[in-house]
């Protein structure tokens, strides 16, 4: 055997051995989603395990080094163990803000202190991170935003207000972009800084969305103490952090939603919903809405693909998140449309057992958001227009 | 594998955009409508092309061909899209080759392929009977006689049919229209007695024909494959048009593309470049998103002819349904965006336009190709 058929079966005999059969269940619309920290409430003792067993392997972060909490994999051992684990379909052992962001630009641009003071318990699920970059008068404009951060030696006081802070309220530390030069440019003045959310002036308060969930919040900044070697990368330095950051958020935004392991088809649910009939949907203009759906979902699933072999094998152009981010987003939209269509009026149910508490209809609202967080279709297209093909 | 070119094809594509923008230009296909060109390509291009080995890239190496694949031949159609080059290779090189290889016993096999990568005959494929590409649908009939057949009925929409050495032609020897056994393909001499062609004028300027079949004999020899199982054959002839078909549409969508991005970039209004106006930026970097859409179906279809993936049927019709979409968007953006100069004669990127239509038609557009895949995925 190769050291990558030897490293698949001892992949799958541990994942045999250790994932829980609860955690081998699609997870549906953030229900069963696991995201650590201090604050969070298992709904499983499995549940725990399962994050803490692959925790404390690194699996949680796979391709991270070993030397912060990381599994140390490369690019071949990482893609066998997605594959080993979507073929028991294991759910994510840890869903975290610090695995897809924090951690990796830690890993970029972080100091070697910061790296081992932040990036095992990321691993470990024990810290949950938060977003601090919207403001009231800062969206689309980020770079725009006012909250300050006044130097007094060895530390900043932090003083505004952020918005869109996604779960502010059961997060553990945020990570924050502050105006720390009020005289520089726009771009220029700006810090990316840490801090615990527990620190006296920090006051995050739930935002109630039109799906009737409260995954946001508004986060008050009031006096709150931020130490100087909490700063990542240079002070004033942090908005080329923060785009870098951004990229990864398209690209988590863009993919995500497209395909849960073991979850039923658009095609699937539709032929379930309206019965097909000699090898026909009922309803034919249904059945084609469903299929233009499928056909330019596989094109983008492809897509990709292909942006990935791009990368791996060094012919990529690059800059292609936010085609991703636009086009994933308007896609996923489209996806509850069609759905919403497949399920008439039980589409519309809100509350109650049968319909999986309003799974539907909420998950319907909240996929509008897909296309404003982390830059808005209109901003992606800005971006390709002057980025890529060089319109000025 | 990876849905990436190898360093191979990458060359080929090279090779084919470099031949093409010399010998075959745009230009050329202006020259060869204004003039009313027979074939709709200059007398020699086929000959250069055939030097170049291009017929028989599909050709499998047992039969003398080269058996480089189709992601490679798919590269140079995908070119032959941006300078819009009619040639014998689609109906030939792709459809003939695909439909012999298929269907046909050894005989059959080493006389023709070998004579088509050796430029020495072309061929046509002659499916369609009705406006709409329908091919259970068909029905011309090939009745049995001591020693052959003799075919009656008709078709149109047949490229290169004025022109080719060699017809393939699908005949009922059974069942009825709507059947898909029964269906049983044929290899007939254009110029056999009782065949009538007429050569269509269409918008895209290239060589079809309609033609009658009159108590056409053919031997038993011209049978390709069993009697009244030809229509796995045709399918897999079908499929493979029709993802090359896309590799062009994609060639279409692109040049298109970079054609209209030049002129944003150069026109002026109000003072300032047109392309600076937000309501065209945003327009053509939606346009430059679906297209990198396109890039990747196309050469995931084209991979999968070459690996005879049992998906091929499926991404066949996703890349055809997706292209014939993209191709309508780039070819309406592209005249719309150029406005009044582009909905001159003098300026190239009409062409675009009329060519990509009947590639759209042919074998099946968007709303059958969408059907299609509904069908396949079992609904």
């Amino acid at each position: 055997m190769t050291d990558l058929q030897t490293f698949r079966q001892q992949t799958r005999d541990w994942l045999e051995e250790n994932c829980p059969p609860s955690m081998r269940k699609p997870v549906k619309g953030g229900e069963g989603m696991c995201w650590g920290g201090r604050n969070f409430t298992f709904e499983s003792k499995e549940q725990q395990q399962w994050m803490e067993r692959m925790g404390a392997k690194g699996w949680t972060a796979p391709d991270w080094p070993t030397e912060y909490g990381g599994g140390g994999l490369d690019k071949a051992q990482h893609k066998i163990l997605r594959e080993e684990m979507s073929r028991i379909n294991a759910r994510s052992p840890l869903d975290s803000f610090g695995i897809w962001m924090i951690g990796p630009a830690l890993l970029k641009f972080g100091s070697e202190a910061l790296k081992q003071q932040h990036l095992p318990p990321i691993v470990r699920g024990e810290i949950r991170w938060c977003q601090g970059y919207s403001e009231p008068g800062a969206g689309s404009d980020l770079a725009g935003l006012q909250s300050k951060g006044e130097d007094r030696g060895d530390h900043f006081i932090a003083n505004g207000q952020k918005v869109w802070t996604s779960y502010g309220d059961k997060a553990d530390w945020m990570f924050c972009l502050l105006r720390t030069d009020s005289e520089a440019k726009k771009q220029m003045g700006i810090s990316l800084v840490l801090f615990d959310m527990l620190t006296p002036g920090v006051t995050p308060k739930p935002i109630k969305l039109i799906s009737g969930s409260s995954p946001f919040c508004e986060t008050f900044l009031d006096d709150v103490r931020v130490e100087k070697d909490q700063v990542v990368g240079e002070i004033n330095q942090g908005w080329t952090i923060a785009k870098y950051l951004l990229t990864h958020e398209r690209e988590m935004i863009g993919g995500m939603g497209m395909s849960e392991a073991g979850a039923e088809t658009m095609s699937q649910t539709a032929s379930r919903v309206l019965g097909v009939e000699q090898g026909r949907m009922n309803n034919p203009m249904l059945r084609a809405e469903v299929a233009k759906w499928e056909i330019d979902g596989a094109c983008f699933a492809l897509t990709a693909e292909r942006v990935t072999d791009e990368v791996k094998s060094g012919s990529g152009v690059g800059a292609t998140s936010a085609m991703l981010k636009y086009y994933g987003t308007e896609l996923n939209k489209r996806r509850f449309e069609t759905l919403l269509k497949i399920n008439g009026s039980d589409g519309m149910i809100w509350d109650g057992e049968a319909a999986i508490n309003g799974w539907l209809p909420r998950t319907w609202l909240r996929t509008k958001g897909n296309s404003i967080e982390g830059g808005t279709s209109e901003v992606q297209l800005n971006v390709i227009a002057k980025n890529i093909l060089g319109l000025g | 594998m990876a849905l990436v070119l190898n360093e191979e094809q990458q060359m080929l594509k090279e090779s084919a955009q470099g031949f093409l923008a010399e010998f075959a230009p745009l230009a050329e296909l202006r020259k060869q409508r204004d003039a009313g060109s027979q074939t709709g390509y200059a007398d020699n291009l086929w000959s250069q092309m055939v030097d170049m080995g291009w017929a028989a890239i599909l050709v499998p190496e047992a039969y003398g061909g080269l058996g480089f694949g189709h992601v490679g031949m798919g590269q140079i159609v995908e070119q032959s899209g941006r300078t819009l080059t009619a040639s014998p290779l689609f109906a030939t090189a792709i459809l003939g080759v695909t439909a012999i290889n298929s269907a046909g016993n050894e005989a059959q096999k080493s006389e023709l392929l070998g004579a088509i990568a050796r430029g020495e005959i072309t061929t046509a494929l002659a499916i369609d009977e009705k406006i709409h590409h329908a091919p259970t649908q068909i029905s011309m009939t090939a009745t049995k006689r001591e020693g052959g057949y003799v075919l009656n009925g008709a078709k149109r929409f047949v490229a290169d049919g004025s022109t080719a050495d060699k017809l393939i032609v699908a005949a009922r020897t059974g069942g009825e229209p709507g059947d898909m056994t029964g269906i049983s393909l044929f290899v007939v001499d254009r110029t056999a007695t009782g065949i009538g062609v007429d050569r269509t004028v269409m918008t895209d300027t290239r060589n079809y024909a309609e033609i009658s079949f009159n108590n056409v004999e053919v031997a038993e020899s011209g049978l390709l494959g069993a009697e009244g199982y030809g229509f796995n054959a045709l399918n897999a002839t079908l499929d493979a048009g029709n993802i090359y078909l896309a590799a062009e549409l994609l060639g279409i969508a692109q040049e298109t593309f970079d054609v209209t991005l030049q002129y944003l970039k150069e026109r002026k209004q109000f003072g300032v470049l047109i392309g600076s106006f937000q309501a065209l930026q945003h327009r053509a970097a939606h346009w430059w998103s679906e297209v990198e859409l396109c890039k990747s179906v196309v050469l995931k279809a084209l991979q999968s002819i070459d690996e005879g993936d049992d998906k091929s049927p499926a991404l066949a019709s996703i890349a055809k349904a997706k292209l014939c979409e993209i191709a309508e968007l780039a070819t309406n953006e592209a005249i719309q965006m150029h406005g009044g100069i582009g909905m001159t004669d003098e300026y190239d990127i009409g062409f675009f336009i009329k060519r990509a239509r009947s590639a759209q038609i042919m074998f099946g557009d968007n709303s059958y190709h969408t059907d299609r895949f509904a069908l396949l995925s079992g609904y």
